[in-house]
C-alpha cells in the first residue's frame, strides 16, 4: 500500500500534517501504539526538516504487513556533511526558525533514535533524500 | 472485555433522526437506523454531546430512582460545588442545604472538600512518576474513556487515582463506620451534573466497583430543592450543621483551570471535548512536549457546562465565584474532619486496576486484512461525494465507507450512487426510496 503527501517549504503553520495523517492510517492498520509513537516522532521531525530548510518536499509512504518505509525527498539546500547534521545539537536552522521553537539540533539525531534503519541521500543546492524503515515485529 | 454501561438513552418516541447528535458526536459512535438514532455503545464516552445537541429533547440521561434513599437508615448525599451554581442569587447556601435534609437526606458531603487530599496526592504520584510525564488528569471520567478508545498510547501518562467524588465517598462511609454505624445501613448517592460521572460509578475504569451506591441528576435534585423553597416559604429555617464553607481552591476545582492552578512547572487547561481532541492529537506526534500537568475535561467551561446542569454555564461560574470571594472574606469554620481521613484516604487512592485500551480506530486485528479494508476504504472514496451530508446515516462519507467494509452499512445507501445507479437504469425509484425507508424510517417517505 502507498501513500504520498506533499510538503510545503516554509509553511510551519502545517508542519506535521502529513506525519499527523500517517498515523491515523497505521491505528486503523492496528499497529502497536508504542510503535506508531517511534514512527510518529520519526516522521515529524523529517517532514520539519523540510519544512524549516527545503523549498518543498515529498512523504511516500509504503507499507507492507511487516513494515513501513518512508521516503521523504526533497528540493533544497542538501546536506554538506551528513555525518555533522547527524550530531545532536549540530543545527543550520536561521534564528527566525528557532525562535519558533525548531532547530535546535535534535532532528536526525531523533530519527535514528526512532526508526530501524536510516539512510540519507544529499546532494549540495539540490536537495535531499531521507528514507526510514521501521519493522512492525 | 465487559461493555461500557452508558447512561444516554435515546428515547424511539422522540427522535426523528435529525442527524444532529451524528455529527457532534467526538468518536463517530452514532449511525442512524430505521429513523431512529442509534448508538455504537463500544465507542460511546458519556461525553453528552448528542444530548446537548438534540433538538427533540429525544436523548436524555436515565437515573436511579431517588427513592432508593429510603431503603438506608443514613442517607448520604454528595454533591459537587456545581450544585451550587445552579441557583440563583435569591437562594442562599443554608436554603439548600435544608431543603436538602428535607427531602430525606440526612447528611450532605460536598465532594470537591476532597481536593485538598486529592492534590497532594497527585503531587506525591507526580514526583515519584517523574518519567511518565506529561501528565494526564483522569478528573473527567469521558475524557479517560475518550483516550481509552482514540488515544491508547497515551494511558500510560493518565495519573491512575480516584478522583474527589471517589475519595469523598470513602471518607463519608469510613466516618460513620466510626461512629459505630453499621455498613448496610449506609447509602451515599452522587449528585451528577453529567452522564460520564454516571457511568464511571456504575462501571468504573480501573476499579472493581465504585463506592457509591447511586446517582441522582442535578436536574432533578434542583427542581426539587426548587418546590421544597417555594412550599416552605413561610417556615423557619432550620440550619444544617454539617454545611461546609469550601475554600475558593476547593470550589473552583470543579471549574475550568482548577487543577492546573495547584500545580507548578508547566500546566495546561482544556476544555470542551474537540479542543481536547486538537491537543490529544499534538500531544501523541509529540508536536508539544514540555508539558507537566494537562487538565482535560470534556464540557465547555468545564463542569458547568454538563448535560444536567440548568443554569447558563457563564451564570454559573459567577456564582461560584461569589461563593469563593465569600468564603475567603468571612473566613468561617469549616467543618472540615475529613483533614482527619487524609492518611486512610492517601493510602486508598490510587486506582486498583489498570485503564485498558479499548481501540475503536483498527479496521482489523490482523494487519493483513486490516490493509485490504483499507485499500477498498480509499477506492470507496474514490466515488462517493466526500461532502459528508449525513443523508446515508452515517456521519461522513469517510465512516460510511468504513461501515461499508466492516459489513454494517450498503455503499447504495449513498443518496449520490443511489442518483447515479437510477440514472444509468441500474436501480428503480422504488428500490432508491425502499433503501431510503431502511434508513429514515418509512414513516417519513409517507408525509
Amino acid at each position: 500500500m502507498e501513500f504520498n503527501f506533499n510538503i510545503e517549504g516554509g509553511n510551519f503553520s502545517h508542519a506535521g500534517a502529513a506525519s499527523s495523517e500517517v498515523k491515523k492510517v497505521l491505528k486503523q492498520l492496528n499497529v502497536d501504539v508504542s510503535l506508531i509513537k517511534r514512527i510518529v516522532v520519526a516522521l515529524y521531525e523529517a517532514e520539519v526538516n523540510v519544512v524549516a530548510h527545503a523549498y518543498e518536499g515529498m512523504m511516500k509512504v509504503v507499507l507492507s504487513s511487516d513494515f513501513i518505509e518512508v521516503t521523504i525527498t526533497d528540493r533544497g539546500p542538501g546536506i554538506p556533511d551528513i555525518s555533522l547534521a547527524m550530531k545532536e545539537g549540530y543545527s543550520t536552522a536561521s534564528p527566525q526558525v528557532r525562535e519558533m521553537g525548531f532547530g535546535a539540533g535534535m532532528g536526525l539525531p531523533n530519527i535514528k533514535k526512532n526508526c530501524d534503519k536510516l539512510e540519507i541521500v544529499s546532494k549540495v543546492n539540490e536537495g535531499t533524500t531521507v528514507k526510514m524503515t521501521t519493522f512492525f515485529s | 472485555m465487559d461493555p461500557f454501561y452508558h447512561a444516554l438513552q435515546i428515547s424511539p418516541k422522540a427522535c426523528i433522526g435529525c442527524t444532529h447528535c451524528m455529527t457532534v458526536c467526538p468518536t463517530n459512535a452514532i449511525r442512524i437506523c430505521d429513523g431512529l438514532a442509534t448508538i455504537n455503545e463500544a465507542a460511546c464516552v458519556d461525553c453528552g454531546m448528542c444530548l446537548k445537541n438534540c433538538s427533540q429533547h429525544a436523548i436524555f440521561v436515565e437515573q436511579d430512582d431517588f427513592n432508593k434513599i429510603f431503603s438506608f437508615k443514613h442517607r448520604i448525599i454528595l454533591i459537587p460545588t456545581v450544585v451550587f451554581g445552579q441557583f440563583s442569587d435569591d437562594v442562599t447556601e443554608e436554603q439548600i442545604f435544608a431543603e436538602l435534609h428535607a427531602m430525606g437526606i440526612t447528611h450532605v458531603i460536598e465532594t470537591d472538600q476532597a481536593t485538598g487530599v486529592l492534590t497532594e496526592a497527585i503531587q506525591e504520584y507526580m514526583e515519584k512518576n517523574y518519567f511518565r510525564r506529561p501528565f494526564i488528569s483522569a478528573f473527567c471520567p469521558a475524557i479517560v474513556r475518550l483516550i481509552q478508545v482514540r488515544f491508547p498510547s497515551m494511558l500510560s501518562h493518565v495519573i491512575p487515582l480516584k478522583q474527589a467524588l471517589d475519595l469523598s465517598a470513602l471518607y463519608a462511609r469510613k466516618k460513620f463506620i466510626d461512629q459505630g454505624v453499621s455498613e448496610e445501613d449506609i447509602g451515599v448517592f452522587y449528585v451528577t451534573p453529567c452522564a460520564a460521572k454516571i457511568a464511571a460509578i456504575k462501571s468504573p475504569v480501573g476499579e472493581e466497583k465504585s463506592p457509591v451506591d447511586g446517582v441522582i441528576n442535578m436536574d432533578f435534585i434542583y427542581n426539587k430543592v426548587q418546590m421544597g423553597i417555594t412550599q416552605h416559604r413561610d417556615k423557619p429555617l432550620t440550619p444544617v450543621p454539617e454545611q461546609t464553607y469550601l475554600s475558593p481552591e476547593a470550589i473552583a476545582w470543579t471549574l475550568s483551570e482548577g487543577e492546573v492552578s495547584r500545580f507548578n512547572g508547566r500546566c495546561l487547561a482544556i476544555d470542551e471535548i474537540h479542543n481536547v481532541i486538537d491537543i490529544l492529537e499534538k500531544l501523541e506526534d509529540e508536536e508539544i512536549s514540555e508539558i507537566d500537568f494537562i487538565e482535560l475535561r470534556a464540557c465547555d467551561h468545564s463542569c458547568v457546562g454538563g448535560a444536567l446542569t440548568i443554569n447558563n454555564r457563564f451564570l454559573s461560574i459567577e456564582r461560584l465565584r461569589k461563593r469563593m470571594k465569600n468564603n475567603a472574606k468571612n473566613k468561617r469554620s469549616v467543618p472540615d474532619d475529613i483533614l482527619q481521613y487524609k492518611s486512610y484516604l492517601k493510602q486508598h487512592s490510587l486506582l486498583s486496576g489498570k485503564v485498558l485500551p479499548r481501540s475503536i480506530e483498527k479496521l482489523d486485528e490482523n494487519i493483513l486484512v486490516a490493509m485490504a479494508k483499507m485499500e477498498k476504504i480509499n477506492r470507496i472514496m474514490n466515488f462517493i461525494p466526500k461532502i459528508d451530508c449525513g443523508a446515508c446515516g452515517s456521519p461522513s462519507c469517510r465512516a460510511l465507507a468504513q461501515d461499508v467494509v466492516q459489513g454494517k452499512a450498503k455503499l447504495n445507501q449513498c443518496v449520490f450512487i443511489q442518483k447515479v445507479l437510477m440514472r444509468d437504469n441500474l436501480m428503480t425509484p422504488d428500490e432508491s426510496i425502499e433503501l431510503s425507508e431502511r434508513t429514515w424510517g418509512k414513516e417519513r417517505f409517507r408525509k
